[in-house]
């Protein structure tokens, strides 16, 4: 019985080594499996995940307009204060007073891309973009004013 | 060139050897001219071969893990070992406070003696042999084992607790090894009835050993190749550095050419592990013959002996590179474990079971 045991220890012990080196077999004749991306020599063609998170951005379209509101969701949303919104009150072709943004300030130094202030945007104002390349020698380069000079809000976006 | 190769390794040997013998008449000088000399050769060759070594294990690991490995530094990265070399080469060699200076720097070169030692019985290619002593197989394993004192040395005197334990683990583990090392050394030393290196490799003529001695040979193979595994420090049986609990064990403060050192005596232990495998169970640099096909086996002496003992040698040093890049790391129970209630019992069964076949004949 203990001859049968022993010998049955060496078989499984045996044969789970050589799967082992099966498996580290095959990927050493199978090159083309090699999972390595050369990163600077393949910026052009490089292809992320699509959960990848770089950045926040905020799309503008052709007529450089943007769908935020000012509605400060996403500055109360972020967990350590990377979002700055500063609104104003702009006056509308009717005579009323109607609050907009004035800067969106994001601070990419203390971002976490957690994303949390793209679930919590009610109009699909911000997203995240799939850049990384954000180093840079200066530490206020980091600081970016997120609509564009000159930007107002789309129509019907309230 | 396979002309080249065949024919001259062994007149370039003799050639050099009546040379030397002729410009000092039978001296001693005479001697340790021919010694220097091949030395100096000896050196020549392992350098580059360290170098290939180190270059072919990091491609070997990558390919083996999905990766490219070095690419950058050269050709597909192999100019990367030089690199390597100009920075270990430029490093300070720092020798820590409160160690033992003197057994400190002695450690490496130890090390590396013990491993270069081993390379003397070697037959590299047909009558190409710095000394075809008539204990060869003994000398192997004697000589192999003066190394864990070199590691001890360097554990002991850097005065440092990681490289005590990894250079404590190192010595338990090389004293058991050393048995099953021995043990499967013997099954081939009872075929061959000769210690002598060129009579092992001239007796597997009409076929190796792998071959003419079936289930026996091949089970003292795999333990052999296991155990030596175990015996020059290599993955899976790396408990002397240990790198995730002992940072680097024996050699923790050891720092540029001396830590070079290290790593040379690894790569040559590694090379000289393989070529004994090589030679005792794969014929060393007999050709690939087959029992009385005179065809077949003539075809086969075309291929240079030399080429024949370095396919040999790098084939058993790529199955241990596999070894290491396949296995996890073993427990130090584990590692006596195996060694004592496994690879030590079936060795020794199984040196029954090659002394009945060589009394009965039933080896081819």
């Amino acid at each position: 019985m203990f001859l049968k045991d022993y010998i049955g220890t060496v078989y499984k012990s045996s044969k789970s080594l050589l799967k082992g080196m099966k498996l580290t077999g095959y990927y050493f004749s199978h090159p083309k499996k090699i999972l390595t991306e050369e990163y600077p020599d393949n910026r052009a063609t490089l292809k992320m995940a699509d959960r990848f998170r770089g950045e926040v951005v905020m799309p503008h379209d052709e007529n450089n307009e943007h769908r935020c509101t000012g509605c400060q969701a996403c500055e109360i949303a972020c967990p350590n204060g990377t979002i700055k919104i500063i609104t104003k009150q702009e006056l509308q072709p009717d005579g009323k007073k109607k609050k907009a943004i004035d800067t969106f300030v994001y601070h990419l130094e203390l971002c976490t891309m957690c994303n949390l202030c793209v679930v919590a945007c009610p109009s699909d104002a911000i997203a995240m973009a799939q850049t990384f390349e954000h180093s840079v020698y200066d530490k206020k380069q980091l600081k970016k004013t997120l609509n564009k000079p000159g930007s107002k809000i789309m129509e019907g976006v309230e | 060139m396979s002309l080249i190769l065949d024919i001259g390794f062994a007149p370039f040997a003799s050639g050099v050897h009546n040379w030397v013998y002729g410009m000092f008449g039978n001296t001693t000088i005479a001697m340790i001219v021919e010694m220097v000399i091949a030395g100096l050769s000896l050196l020549v060759f392992l350098v580059p071969l360290c170098f290939f070594l180190g270059y072919m294990e990091r491609k070997v690991a990558a390919f083996m893990q999905m990766r490219l490995g070095p690419n950058r530094v050269g050709p597909h990265g192999s100019l990367q070992i030089v690199a390597d070399t100009v920075k270990l080469l430029l490093k300070e060699g720092l020798t820590p406070d409160g160690s033992d200076k003197f057994l400190f720097n002695l450690a490496p070169i130890i090390v590396v003696i013990t491993s270069m030692l081993v390379l003397a019985p070697i037959a590299f290619a047909k009558n190409f042999q710095i000394w075809d002593m008539s204990i060869g197989v003994l000398y192997v394993s004697s000589i192999s084992s003066i190394s864990v004192i070199g590691i001890l040395m360097a554990g002991w005197s850097s005065y440092n607790k990681y490289s005590l334990l990894g250079a404590m683990r190192s010595g338990a583990q090389i004293v058991s090894y050393e048995l099953s090392i021995g043990l499967s050394l013997i099954s081939i030393v009872i075929l061959t009835g000769s210690l002598r290196m060129s009579d092992i490799v001239m007796s597997q003529q009409n076929g190796w050993w792998l071959f003419k001695g079936h289930i026996p040979v091949i089970i003292s193979f795999v333990i052999f190749i296991v155990a030596s595994t175990a015996e020059i420090n290599r993955a899976p049986f790396d408990l002397a550095e240990a790198e995730q609990e002992l940072t680097a064990g024996f050699h923790t403060e050891y720092s540029g050419m001396k830590f070079a050192m290290f790593l040379l005596a690894e790569y040559i232990n590694l090379f000289v592990v393989s070529a004994i495998a090589a030679t005792l169970f794969l014929g060393g640099w007999m050709p690939f013959h087959i029992g009385s096909w005179e065809a077949f086996n003539h075809i086969m002496d075309f291929v240079p002996s030399s080429l024949w003992f370095m396919g040999k040698t790098f084939l058993i040093i790529f199955i241990i590179m596999w070894f290491r890049w396949t296995f996890p790391r073993l427990r130090v129970d584990q590692l006596l474990n195996l060694e004592w209630k496994y690879l030590l019992p079936i060795s020794m069964v199984n040196i029954l079971l090659v002394t009945v076949m060589a009394i009965m004949g039933w080896h081819f």
